[in-house]
């Protein structure tokens, strides 16, 4: 099948975010719908658009806030976008903006609309705390009691572990496995060492670091200023540019304690941060005489075993897009991969790498690609930038058409894996204006 | 055989265990002739600083010691040789100046657990395969490698009594919790997590290794219990323990605490000692030979018998969704892993059986299954009326009310909508599949599939070959059984098969015994004493006395023929109501608070009569003998086509004491001929019913 057989193109116009902080930080008293606010807004203005233009708004989220569980509605009318257009939320875990932005890219190689805001947010401050099922089961069955003996009805059976708040957890619904677990797994699995990912993580920081001094990543932002005092925020707090070798040796595995290697060091961040992409018809973008970063050509989702391959979905993904498109790994200008963890990352690029993997598991005879880090996330990954979950995608997309324009290269590869054994690729083309 | 790889990874000698071809490693002869040589070369090597135990076998660590190996040994010398050659070994490992890690994936039994606590440091894969156990006990043994020692030590008394009495597993996390083991990873970084430790260990001195003990805190109770008070105590508690549940047939529980007992605290060189002497002992014993030949039956009932293609199956019908309907369907969605279509008259019923699947699936929450997995296991099943899909369906299983005519209906409906390769199976207790096959249009495809109550507890399934039921349908009906977790035994199509034929004359005695002035209580209470789960009486009830009645009145033309009279007491006291346990009374009443108490109206209607007292050992004479003698006629018919078969049936199938090994164990052992005489001498004092089987002519096994 030929990628993007729509009726119309797909251009991204620009992809802007609010710089990515530390849960529990500078964000901490807002909540996702603020965040998604502000950047709807923000891109409104960067490109002086009217609101009666945007046919529509999607978001992805994954640690929903129940007041605002249609984020993207709630955040789309206060960020003054007309009340005619329609505004809807996704969840696919960490790969919930990519899905976000499919789907808009989908409605609009359909010609079903000419412009869409898509885009995800994520406040891991504001994670919804919530009763177990035995307290609020017997909570809303207090609204039908009528005397105090059906009160005290209400109380039988019921455990003190029962009022305790319960905080959602990062792990596996069917297998109750922890991410972080998988991921030193996984890494095990596939023989990447303790030191490897340090490396790994290391590098990131740097990078991170780097492209935040040069400022290549300013295009991306979109500055903002939070009460009480009003101080400007206009770049990341989740890379550390003092860490160095020895420090992340030092540290403990955080999941597998105590022989496992994946640590707080070489693990992304909980991070808070919202951000957004303006796809729109090439048509339209013309139009509008809006500017053109990319072609959106081809995209897909994959899924495995959540029990064995969890953050493997990329190792699957990217074969398959590149396969159907005609092009190898050697055609590719840009690569922004999410790091989730670092040993992640590198098991992904060992099975993209592995004869093994490519005979036993993609049915092909040869190895998908020759890997090296060189055109890898030069500016930073998730480890060092933060991974707000429902946003991360669209920052991914956002860096990489960027990335293509500042090293005047054709095609660039987005690729992440999510929870549930997810996995996505997207596949970005520069056009001439 | 069992082998052993050594691989040098920079100063660390990694031992692997493995085997050639199927099956997991066992402490045999090879694993002893290849530990001799690299013992010597860890002790000697200067290179190597430290060693990692562990396996590429992806069956597990060990299953433990080979149990062949003891049945070739012919004298108590040649046995203690054995043992103090293979306890040496395991010192040298123990005793070895460098640091010993053991890498603990899948099951680590028995003398493999024993090799691994003479190691210092313990790490297990977080893998739901991993579990750790001595399971010695099971085959009537003891731990010989140091097990008795080297766990008490290390887990604290108490636990590690429980573990020796029980032979339970424990999985990886409740293994770190007691301090088993000291520390999990999963299965990925399992090597290389062993040999980082293996190395640090290395480069501390021996003395800092000794006291970095990172175990987890004893509990202050733990510590009282090993008080010299606290310890008798806990002796005390486990020998009631043991008592009340081998009734003192079982030598092994008793010889473990004493050996435990007499040794903890002491020097390990004594314990050692005690353990080797014991465990010859009861090496030696006729229970353990029982078990160990039970453990060989069960495993040899566990495999596929024929050569001829089972179909492939992925659906199963289950028509009737009753107690046994929705027991067959919770085993056929797990273990079996089948989609399952349950039905009934009403989808009402259908739901019902769905709900009782679901609730013994539940039972199961954390005790090996996770919710997630009790979910999607449940989900297998799918609650129907009548026979739509059912061309889709591969195996129906019928589980419809004991009647000819309603199976043989249920049959035609069912060969009327599936497909032609389509097996049928029916769990009749006593109705002959060739009768029920004579209406078919497909009577090839008509297979006997026979469970026992409940289904997912009891662990055997009969497979019945009907006249003209094919190799293929045969062969399918038991790779369904297999996969459903079952021994399974493949008898002949005669009334009541197998089991229930045994236990007719079995129970037909007990009834007598009783209309003779023996009490019901007496009966059940010489039986429970003799090693059977639950006496005669207290069996009926559990059944129900009208199903017992059905079987008696299929079974009595059989024996009728024989010129025995089975004894139809059961259907008349079913006919008054009193059916069984269910019913509130049977044999016994059965208040709704309270224990169970004899039925004095059981009594009244059996004619009063002066209760006497029959001595127990009559009782048990008479009532074993009239099995196994109906056992040995089973197979001289060829219902069941070998001893271990009948064995397996008995066993599985009724609870017939497994310290007995068996109807045919107890005749090899005994001696035909000596059977023979027993029932002789019973024939002449009680009729008839106790003329030997033809088959009881063999001498006794040499002992």
């Amino acid at each position: 099948m030929k990628g993007n057989p729509g009726v119309q193109t797909v251009v991204l116009v620009d992809g802007c975010r609010l710089p990515f902080r530390r849960a529990g930080g500078d964000y901490a008293s807002l909540t996702g719908y603020d965040m998604a606010r502000s950047v709807l807004a923000g891109m409104m203005n960067r490109h002086s658009l009217p609101g009666d233009e945007v046919d529509a708004v999607v978001m992805g989220s994954v640690v929903q806030n129940p007041q605002t569980s249609n984020v993207a509605r709630d955040a789309a009318l206060a960020a003054g976008l007309p009340h005619e257009t329609p505004a809807h939320t996704v969840t696919m875990a960490c790969i919930s903006a990519n899905r976000a932005i499919a789907d808009a890219a989908s409605e609009l190689a359909a010609g079903r609309a000419d412009l869409i805001l898509a885009g995800g947010v994520e406040a891991l401050s504001d994670v919804p705390v919530g009763l177990g099922k035995g307290a609020r089961q017997r909570l809303l069955a207090m609204r039908r009691s009528k005397s105090a003996r059906d009160y005290l009805g209400l109380l039988r059976g019921l455990r003190p572990g029962d009022l305790l708040p319960k905080a959602p957890a990062i792990a596996e619904y069917s297998t109750g496995e922890t991410m972080g677990q998988s991921a030193d797994r996984l890494a095990a699995a596939f023989g990447v060492t303790r030191k490897e990912q340090d490396d790994y993580a290391l590098r990131s920081h740097r990078a991170a670091a780097e492209a935040t001094r040069a400022g290549k990543l300013a295009p991306e932002m979109v500055p903002t200023a939070l009460p009480p005092d009003f101080q400007p925020l206009d770049r990341d707090d989740t890379f550390r540019d003092d860490t160095s070798a020895e420090k992340l040796a030092a540290l403990p595995p955080a999941f597998v304690k105590p022989h496992g290697t994946v640590t707080a060091g070489n693990s992304s961040p909980l991070t808070d941060g919202a951000a957004v992409t303006l796809l729109a018809s090439g048509k339209r973008a013309e139009e509008l005489g809006l500017p053109v970063r990319a072609l959106i050509r081809d995209w897909l989702f994959v899924a495995q075993d959540p029990g064995t391959e969890l953050l493997l979905g990329p190792a699957f993904a990217v074969p398959r897009l590149l396969e159907r498109n005609g092009l190898s790994w050697s055609d590719l200008d840009v690569i922004e991969i999410h790091e989730a963890f670092a040993g992640q990352v590198l098991a992904v690029l060992a099975a993209l790498g592995s004869d093994r993997f490519a005979r036993e598991r993609l049915g092909r005879s040869q190895r998908v690609a020759d890997v090296d880090l060189e055109r890898v996330n030069p500016w930073g990954g998730s480890l060092s930038l933060g991974h707000p979950f429902g946003a991360t995608g669209a920052r991914l997309v956002t860096t990489a058409a960027n990335r293509l324009v500042a090293a005047d290269g054709r095609l660039a590869l987005v690729t992440a894996c999510a929870a549930g054994g997810l996995g996505h690729a997207m596949l970005l083309e520069r056009v001439e204006t | 055989m069992t082998s052993i790889e050594l691989e040098l990874h920079d100063g660390i000698a990694v031992l692997r265990f493995r085997r050639d071809g199927e099956g997991p490693n066992l402490l045999d002869r090879g694993a002893l002739d290849a530990l001799p040589p690299l013992l010597e070369r860890l002790e000697s090597d200067l290179e190597i600083e430290g060693v990692v135990v562990t396996s590429r076998n992806p069956a597990g660590f060990m299953a433990g010691a080979d149990i062949a190996l003891f049945d070739g040994l012919k004298s108590r010398e040649e046995a203690l040789e054995l043992v103090l050659h293979a306890q040496s070994l395991v010192e040298r490992l123990a005793r070895l100046p460098k640091p010993a890690v053991a890498a603990i994936h899948g099951p680590c039994a028995g003398g493999g657990l024993e090799l691994a606590l003479a190691c210092d440091y313990r790490l297990a894969s977080i893998h739901a395969s991993t579990s750790l156990s001595l399971p010695e006990v099971r085959l009537g043994l003891l731990p010989a490698l140091g097990g008795t020692q080297r766990l008490p030590r290390l887990i604290g008394l108490a636990p590690a009594l429980e573990l020796l009495l029980t032979g339970r597993s424990l999985y990886a996390r409740p293994a770190r919790r007691s301090g088993l083991v000291d520390a999990t990873v999963h299965h990925e970084g399992l090597e290389e997590a062993a040999i980082r430790t293996a190395r640090e260990l290395a480069s501390r001195s021996a003395v800092s290794r000794e006291a970095s003990g990172d175990r987890p805190k004893r509990h202050v109770w733990s510590r009282l219990l090993e008080s010299a008070p606290g310890r008798e105590l806990v002796y005390r508690r486990a020998g009631q323990e043991a008592r009340k549940q081998g009734r003192g047939n079982y030598p092994a529980p008793p010889r473990i605490i004493e050996t435990v007992r007499r040794s903890f605290g002491g020097p390990l060189g004594e314990g050692l000692r005690l353990e080797s002497e014991a465990f010859v002992d009861l090496l030696f014993s006729a229970e353990s030979r029982a078990l160990r030949h039970l453990f060989f039956v069960r495993t040899r009932t566990r495999r596929q018998p024929f050569r001829a293609e089972a179909r492939p199956v992925k659906r199963i019908a289950v028509l009737g969704a009753g107690l046994m309907g929705a027991g067959i369907a919770q085993v056929s969605s797990h273990p079996g892993g089948y989609a399952v279509l349950l039905t009934d008259r009403s989808l009402e019923l259908a739901a019902r059986g769905k709900a009782a699947a679901h609730e013994g699936l539940s039972e199961r929450l954390g005790k090996g299954l996770t919710r997630f997995e009790i979910d999607s296991a449940a989900e297998r099943v799918v609650p129907a009326a009548g026979y739509e899909r059912f061309g889709s369906v591969d195996l129906t299983i019928e589980a419809v009310l004991e009647d000819l005519d309603l199976k043989r209906r249920v049959l035609n409906e069912t060969e009327a909508v599936a497909r032609d390769d389509h097996v049928f199976a029916s769990n009749t207790s006593s109705l002959p599949i060739s009768r029920l096959a004579e209406g078919a249009a497909r009577p090839e495809n008509v297979v006997g599939m026979h469970y026992f109550s409940p289904v997912p507890k009891m662990p055997l399934l009969e497979v019945v070959r009907g006249t003209a039921t094919s190799g293929e349908a045969l062969a399918t009906a038991v790779s369904v059984g297999l996969r459903q977790g079952k021994s399974v035994i493949v008898v002949g199509d005669s009334p009541g098969f197998y089991v229930n034929r045994i236990l007719a004359p079995y129970l037909n005695e007990a009834l007598l015994l009783v209309r003779e002035g023996a009490a019901i209580a007496e009966v059940d209470r010489a039986m429970e004493d003799g090693g059977f789960p639950v006496g005669p009486f207290r069996l009926l009830d559990n059944v129900g006395l009208e199903v017992a009645a059905k079987v008696t009145g299929v079974l009595a033309p059989l024996f009728a023929e024989r010129g025995v009279r089975l004894d139809e007491f059961a259907g008349r006291l079913a006919e008054s109501g009193m059916t069984g346990r269910k019913a509130g009374a049977g044999f016994y009443s059965y208040p709704k608070s309270g224990r169970r108490r004899p039925n004095q109206e059981a009594y009244r209607l059996l004619g009063a009569r002066e209760r006497r007292t029959v001595p127990p050992d009559d009782i048990r004479a008479r009532l074993l003998l009239a099995l196994v003698n109906e056992a040995q006629h089973c197979l001289d018919e060829k219902i069941i086509s070998s001893r271990d078969d009948g064995d397996a049936g008995a066993v599985f199938g009724i609870g017939f004491p497994p310290f007995l090994g068996g109807p045919f164990h107890y005749i090899a052992v005994e001696g035909g001929r000596r059977v023979r005489e027993r029932l002789e001498a019973l024939q002449a004092s009680h009729g008839e019913r106790f003329k030997p089987a033809d088959g009881l002519v063999t001498p006794a096994v040499e002992g």
